[in-house]
């Protein structure tokens, strides 16, 4: 009764996006104020039917319905509770559905924040937002039910993927699909701009917050899943540049590049044309690798379905919505306009310079994880396209850009110069090249590439001093420096934040690929093993039962200078249902290293294979891209999102000719 | 007396637990053994869904190893030992694909997007500065004036 009711409810969904669709977008054509009144608690309803249809399919899983084929297949009755909840979207299935979910959360929270902004706009976006979903919904009803029934029932469940057995993995969709779904609402917002043929610093305005907060979320989740690949997967690694990996950095990527776009164009009007393009991109690759994911054209660890059908119904879903837009926007370039011109030498052509490496590095990964797929297909050869093409291209690429990160803050709008940039900026080079060229001494050994991610890092951090002293200096109130920074808006101390946890992330990618080491040894009791100045001794193996597994579970004590610091207890698990071995590493984490002890074969009934590493600084990472996600955040609640518009301001908009 | 011969059994238990030895290294050269885990890192898992062969415990990757490990103590070059795979499982086996022909746009791929992007982005530039600066007509101005103010202070 219940998985029907959740089916039903998502029938009942689909038909209010259908209204919710035609409602905003045909009623803001005819200027109806009805139908876009309509729109808002059109979009409310949805969410509620797609909530009930969550609903639904949780209580299914922790009831251990196993007449439920998504159940039963992504399930198991010794399963623990948070497990089977996350085990929702542990599948092809329930992950569609929580897309949809965050689809809603996301449409509704434009219904409930944007109360300032004109009618029209609110409808147009609920309208394109309506049509997304109906894509999905479609999805999901035709090829992808998660309610399907099976008989005969069997007695249990196949379990869920025991790599999918962690909180890690718990958090990680939610908050990849939260960031993924976000873009949505920006390429809402353009799509909107284009049918009103509208497109200015007002539009810019408004899609700002809402796609901070979205990449905010993307930055978050994919940080997860590399800290989840890091300790879950038991050899050490946090980034492969898998196919599904690249899926979502991709839109991340562009992501960033749409924010720093939206800002040129709130601030000075410019390169419209190409924000736009971006906020369509952004989404598009969202949903690329949504796709790219959930079609099983790839073959890795998070594809989990095969299935024709289904490929087919996203490659035309994906047409339908790239084509459209990029449609309506080769339609309406004649009408978008120039905006404020600048001389090369500015911080808008900075930041142009900017979006250009970035998008040249989407197109890169784009490239690398495409083209052996393109190459099978046209019968050319299988090759494969790993870690070492996409560290040396990524790399080439994003240096000049990180190197520009230090620049465009502190150039001028429309004219900069570079003979006084260099002068403001001397102190802080000075610093970052002196810093970078000795600190490898101090760390172990000299070499050019740890030299050069330092001096990035170093020079990102320095100039990010100059830009706040300046900023201070330059205040117009004659306050103390107290309340001059208390003044300073909150997105510009966001963007600083963001900053700086790029140059922690750049920190920690180049020790730890600098300084890293390891060494696999055979261990029985009493043995030692040392390295990184830590001795770990092997005080034997002993045999755990967890709750739907089995586990050699070994004691390893580790000290330094022959005080003790730690035990660490590495697992070898066999999980029952699916007889799967799975190495659970012990990790001691620390502010300046890691210590990372896996588990290897059973040689003998005392002696085993261990894996020992040293990680220097790699939590800087994980560190660096929290720091960004909430210099997003902090930016996204400045106060100048939030101030409801005076009347002037929604006349203003109303009168304004379309052009 | 007993009580003392079992604390003097147990002393000499724990002391030889506490004597433990240094621990063998899984690999009998280590040198030889940082080479495979170098080379073996660019190599792909034929099996596994998308690992390396020196992060793989598939028993073809750690065959594949072993037979690598001995080629190396024959002397072998690691491009030698490389053509072999390659002969054996083609360019799949490889993470950083060869330069060649159907791999060209591949690799100029990048370099080909850096150089589009920013001589368009110069090319724009340039025209720009040439072109007339907008003129706002009155009622233009009007709304300039209401959207700005109360944003005008901020200059982020």
């Amino acid at each position: 009764m219940i998985p029907e009711l959740g089916q039903f409810a998502l029938a009942l969904a689909l038909c209010l996006a259908l209204a919710q669709g035609v409602l905003g977008i045909a009623g803001a054509a005819r200027g109806d104020r009805i139908w876009m009144a309509a729109a808002r608690p059109v979009t409310q309803g949805q969410f509620v039917f797609v909530a009930i249809a969550f609903g639904c399919l949780t209580y299914s899983f922790v009831t251990n319905d196993f007449s439920v084929s998504y159940v039963a297949s992504h399930s198991n009755s010794a399963l623990p509770l948070p497990y089977r909840i996350a085990g929702v979207w542990g599948g092809h299935e329930g992950s569609l559905l929580l897309w949809m979910l965050m689809l809603c959360v996301w449409m509704t929270a434009v219904t409930v924040f944007s109360r300032h902004l004109p009618d029209e706009m609110v409808a147009r976006v609920l309208g394109v937002m309506g049509l997304v979903s109906i894509g999905f919904l479609l999805f999901m009803l035709f090829t992808s039910n998660p309610f399907l029934r099976l008989f005969p029932i069997p007695p249990d469940g196949r379990d869920l993927n025991p790599l999918l057995q962690d909180p890690g993995m718990v958090m990680h969709p939610p908050m990849l699909y939260m960031g993924y779904v976000g873009f949505s609402v920006a390429f809402a917002f353009a799509i909107a701009a284009l049918l009103a043929g509208r497109l200015d610093a007002t539009w810019a305005r408004w899609s700002r917050p809402w796609t901070t907060v979205a990449w905010a979320f993307l930055t978050v989740g994919i940080a997860l899943g590399s800290w989840w690949a890091y300790y879950e997967l038991g050899w050490g690694g946090w980034w492969f540049w898998d196919p599904v990996e690249n899926a979502s950095f991709m839109p991340w990527l562009i992501g960033t590049a749409l924010i720093h776009s939206l800002a040129v164009t709130e601030k000075r009007g410019s390169f419209r044309s190409w924000t736009v393009l971006l906020a369509i991109f952004a989404f598009a690759l969202s949903l690329l690798g949504t796709f790219l994911v959930r079609s099983g054209v790839l073959t890795s660890v998070h594809a989990f379905a095969t299935d024709p059908a289904r490929g087919v119904f996203i490659l035309i879903f994906l047409s339908v919505v790239i084509g459209g837009s990029l449609l309506l926007f080769a339609s309406r370039t004649a009408r978008i306009g120039l905006g404020g011109g600048f001389e090369p030498v500015s911080r808008e052509s900075f930041l142009l310079t900017n979006n250009v490496l970035l998008a040249a590095a989407t197109g890169s990964v784009l490239l690398g994880t495409l083209y052996p797929l393109a190459l099978d297909a046209l019968g050319l050869g299988k090759i494969s396209v790993g870690p070492p093409y996409f560290d040396a291209v990524f790399a080439a690429v994003m240096a000049p850009a990180l190197f520009l990160m230090g620049v465009g803050p502190l150039a001028r709008w429309k004219k900069a110069s570079l003979p006084d940039l260099a002068v403001r900026l001397r102190w802080a080079f000075g610093v970052s090249v002196v810093a970078a060229l000795l600190l490898p001494f101090a760390l172990g050994q000299w070499s050019a590439l740890v030299s050069l991610g330092l001096l990035l890092a170093i020079w990102i951090a320095a100039s990010s001093v100059v830009q706040l002293r300046e900023r201070v200096r330059n205040a117009a109130s004659g306050a103390g420096v107290w309340a001059r920074l208390a003044t300073t808006p909150r997105a510009y101390y966001g963007m600083l934040l963001a900053h700086l946890g790029v140059a922690v992330f750049v920190v920690g990618v180049t020790l730890v690929k600098g300084y890293e080491s390891e060494r696999d040894v055979r261990m029985g009791p009493g043995d030692t093993v040392e390295l990184g100045g830590y001795v770990f001794r092997f005080d034997g193996v002993r045999e755990v039962n967890g709750p739907n597994y089995v586990a050699a579970r070994a004691e390893i004590h580790v000290s330094r200078e022959g005080k003790t610091m730690t035990r660490m207890y590495p697992e070898k698990r066999i999980y029952r249902v699916q007889n799967q071995p799975m190495t659970e590493a012990a990790i001691d984490p620390g502010f300046t290293r890691d210590l990372y002890v896996s588990l290897g074969d059973s040689l003998g009934p005392t002696q085993w294979v261990v894996r020992v590493q040293h990680k220097p600084f790699v939590d800087w990472i994980w560190g660096g891209c929290l720091l960004m996600a909430l210099g997003g955040l902090l930016a996204a609640s400045d106060r100048r999102y939030r101030v409801a518009s005076s009347r002037a301001r929604e006349q203003a908009y109303a009168a304004a000719p379309a052009r | 007396m007993l009580s003392k011969a079992i604390t003097f059994v147990l002393l000499m238990v724990l002391a030889v637990a506490a004597w433990g030895k240094e621990a063998a290294p899984v690999a009998e050269d280590p040198v030889l053994e940082r080479r495979l885990q170098t080379l073996s890192a660019e190599l792909r898992c034929l099996v596994c869904q998308n690992e390396s062969l020196a992060g793989s415990r598939a028993e073809l990757a750690v065959d594949l190893r072993n037979q690598i490990r001995e080629r190396m103590r024959q002397g072998q070059s690691d491009e030698e030992i490389v053509d072999y795979l390659v002969s054996r499982y083609g360019d799949f086996v490889l993470y950083r694909p060869p330069l060649k022909l159907t791999t060209l746009l591949l690799w100029l791929g990048p370099l080909l997007l850096i150089v589009a992007g920013l001589a368009a982005l110069f090319y724009r530039l340039s025209r720009r500065r040439e072109a007339p600066a907008i003129e706002l007509t009155g009622s233009e101005r009007e709304r300039a004036r209401a959207l700005l103010s109360d944003s005008g202070r901020e200059r982020l």
